[in-house]
């Protein structure tokens, strides 16, 4: 990879720029899509790209913001990184949400953003922003190119960091006479990063300890967080509950890490978990937490927080050990390998036939509940019947807000990978591109977007893709003329305050889908969906759906703000 | 608790801004802060004194720096035998007919006089920090005009092992 450029000897190999060789390490990566918006800083490498187009499908949303969030859905279901281009300024600070939502979460994205010419960064240039300053606290790691020869080895890194270990987003910053100019300079992609060591193999010692706290539990549960479908470990995870007798709690971003339908899945835990998750976390002897980061809408007061239990902790990442909860057994590793050599530790099978009596009990009295008028939609049944017809196989995107959690509570995964939400950030607006992305990584399956009538019109701009590119994402508005979720808050916390949140005037959804030249219908009635859902899922191309439900529905059940696990409200009817 | 903890780094751009950033998003006092070059080119090294809540807050510390891509080592060295420095300017009031009588007080300090004017005189004083204090403590009735420290920097002492040798915190090495 060494370009010769001896000035003045003739006959000269035509010198290749900072832009040709980030898309020549692109293509090193494997990079089939790019997400993006071009701008002025970006222009020399938009133009390498159009050489390169061959190579690349490149996706241009219609908002930087639509763009991150696809990418954020591209990396989660198909476990690769997905690339982002912008240009500097505001088409960098446009991807600033996306950036913060995928740290968080920890997807592996890797992002591009054109920086003003080195001679004028720190001089207020037309369209500078301080893309480091901005982005180091929301970016697992950042850079700015200040050698064209170091490009190539930048991309390199980038695409390591982002994807090793605890998964994260990093930003590349490229200054734009860095990817204008030709590189006289030798250069290769060697990198070595010392500080870097991620690939973590579990201690034997604290499995040897998990292993006989195992061993003695009366009352064990796992927990199951995203951090298992990263270690692609679901399959692990189920021989080991299966083995053990183990009930499986999940987190909101571990969904779909272990079988819904599962005897042992006890479904989700957490601030609109089931009773009986929440119950099984709060009563348990020994709680294994593999790949989940105890977030505070996971434990509640973190005072009535597994107070009975032994805690073990496996996690790549060892500075969520021990962060929010104390843990009595850490285990730093990737989620495969610790249940692997689990297999190995714990020999012994174990029954806890009193403890799963009990939680199946629990179960029995205490399922998910609505009420059902039969004639209009209610926001639960809609999932339900959605969930049905699809054999609970699609890959389900979500926007935030209740009907975030009515999808997480209704539709029921059997399979990893196949759920896509914002969790940490609660990024209103992520659902629909997040749809976008998922689907251009699985071209083949059924793709759903669950959508509030307030979250998609942040990012509803992106019908423009679905049209351009026929993508057949199915898009499902939630439609209960609010802002529901913040609603609900007001009707339970505010006495029935609704400051701001109804939303009296809308545009007509279905008009709008038309003007994209996209199929749209209105649904009122559970007969209506009913009667048209086979059409909609046989059709092999995009819909949007404007589904109008029930509007005082309210998300249960549900701990309040303060409140520990035990003390959910809204259990029963 | 008092905290002296130190950190190797890459030395690349950008890697104070994101430790500083780190330090002020995870809501962790700094009482000072030190950088400078080490015998390693491209490498550098930061002296950090913190104030924390506990240990619980103090192992979120270093995991935290340890996570960054260009920490290389974090070690809290505050119990070990170190050598701890810092150098203090200390421009104090001063008439000359005071120059002997200040001269007695700093003198068991070593420290020296390092610039004198019509109406003021700037001592340096290099130790501990709790000797600083004492001297910056004996001089504040003369009236102190400005004061500068460079905040600590530490290392080990010679007889102990090797810094590359070190525990270092690791949740692997319990
Ligand atoms: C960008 C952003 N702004 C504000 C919020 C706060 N918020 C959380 S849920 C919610 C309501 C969402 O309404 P809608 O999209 O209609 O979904 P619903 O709750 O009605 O299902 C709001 C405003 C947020 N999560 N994200
Ligand atoms: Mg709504």
């Amino acid at each position: 990879m060494k370009v010769q450029t001896k000035p003045g000897t003739a006959p000269r190999i035509e010198t290749k720029t900072g832009a040709d060789l980030l898309v020549e390490s692109l293509i090193k990566q494997k990079v089939d899509i790019l997400f993006g918006y071009p701008g002025g800083a970006v222009l020399p490498i938009y133009d390498a790209i159009y050489r390169a187009r061959e190579s690349f499908t490149h996706i241009l949303t219609r908002h930087e913001q639509g763009a991150i969030h696809a990418a954020e859905g591209y990396a989660r279901v198909s476990g690769k990184p997905g690339v982002v281009i912008a240009t500097s300024g505001p088409g960098a600070t446009n991807l600033v949400t996306g950036i913060a939502d995928a740290m968080i979460d920890s997807l592996p994205l890797v992002v591009f953003t054109g920086q003003v010419a080195r001679g004028v960064i720190g001089t207020d240039a037309f369209q500078e922003a301080d893309v480091m300053g901005i982005t180091t606290p929301i970016t697992k790691h950042n850079y700015q190119v200040q050698h064209v020869s170091d490009l190539p080895r930048i991309v390199r890194e980038a695409f390591h960091i982002a994807s090793t270990g605890r998964p994260g987003p990093v930003v590349v910053d490229i200054p734009k006479d860095i990817s204008a100019n030709p590189c006289e300079d030798e250069y290769d992609d060697n990198f070595h990063l010392p500080g870097y060591q991620p690939n973590i193999k579990p201690n034997p010692l604290q499995l040897k300890k998990l292993a006989n706290a195992l061993e003695t539990a009366k009352r064990p549960v796992i927990l199951a967080g995203a951090g298992v479908m990263f270690g692609s470990a679901s399959e692990e995870l189920r021989k080991f509950a299966e083995k053990h007798s183990l009930p499986v709690a999940t987190t909101l971003l571990g969904l779909g890490s272990f079988p819904g339908a599962h005897p042992l899945a006890l479904g989700m835990a957490g601030m609109h978990g089931t009773f009986t998750a929440n119950r099984a976390l709060y009563e348990c002897d020994l709680l294994i937490n593999i790949g989940a980061r105890f977030d505070d809408r996971l434990t509640g007061n973190l005072e009535h927080f597994a107070p009975k239990a032994t805690v073990a902790h496996i996690d790549i990442d060892p500075a969520e050990i021990g962060k929010n909860v104390t843990t009595h057994i850490p285990v730093v590793s990737d989620s495969k390998a610790a249940l692997q050599s689990l297999f190995y530790h714990a020999e012994f099978t174990s029954d806890h036939d009193d403890w799963l009596q009990h939680l199946s009990d629990y179960q029995k009295e205490n399922p998910l509940w609505y009420k059902n008028p039969a004639k209009e939609m209610v926001p639960q049944w809609l999932i339900e019947a959605v969930h049905n017809i699809t054999n609970g196989n699609a890959i389900v995107t979500t926007d935030v807000g209740q009907h975030q959690m009515w999808a997480a509570q209704y539709y029921a995964f059997e399979e990893p990978d196949r759920w896509v939400t914002s969790g940490g950030l609660g990024t209103m607006g992520f659902g629909f591109p997040a749809a976008i992305g998922a689907q251009l990584a699985k071209p083949e399956e059924t793709v759903i977007a669950f959508v509030g009538d307030g979250g998609f019109q942040m990012t509803l701009q992106e019908l423009s893709v679905l049209q351009e590119r026929q993508l057949p994402v199915k898009v499902i508005i939630v439609n209960n003329g609010a802002l529901g979720m913040v609603r609900q808050w007001q009707e339970t916390f505010y006495e029935e305050r609704y400051s701001e949140s109804l939303l009296q005037i809308q545009p007509d959804f279905v008009k709008l889908a038309d003007s994209y030249g996209i199929q749209g219908y209105r649904i009122d009635t559970q007969e209506e969906f009913i009667d048209l859902l086979p059409e909609v899922f046989s059709y092999n191309g995009p819909v949007v759906l404007d589904c109008r439900v029930l509007r005082q529905e309210n998300v249960y059940p549900m701990i309040a703000p303060g409140k520990g696990l035990h003390q959910m409200i809204g259990v029963k009817p | 608790m008092r905290r002296i903890i130190t950190a190797t780094v890459q030395n690349r751009s950008g890697v104070l801004n994101r430790i500083t950033g780190l330090l002020q998003k995870r809501q962790f006092n700094i009482e000072s802060i030190s950088v400078g070059r080490t015998e390693t080119e491209s490498i550098s090294k930061m002296t950090l004194v913190v104030e924390v809540e506990d240990n619980q807050k103090l192992e979120q510390l270093t995991k935290q720096l340890n996570k960054q891509i260009d920490v290389l080592k974090v070690t809290d060295i505050t119990d070990k035998a170190i050598v701890a420095r810092e150098l203090a300017l200390i421009k104090v009031v001063s008439a000359g007919q005071l120059r002997n009588e200040l001269q007695g007080i700093i003198e068991p300090f070593r420290a020296s006089i390092i610039d004198v004017s019509k109406d003021s005189l700037s001592i340096q004083v290099t130790g501990k920090p709790e000797k600083i204090e004492a001297l910056i403590e004996l001089l504040r009735p003369y009236g102190i005009k400005e004061l500068a420290r460079t905040g600590m920097t530490a290392f080990l002492r010679g007889h102990q092992p090797q810094s590359a040798e070190l525990p270092s915190y690791s949740l692997l090495n319990r």
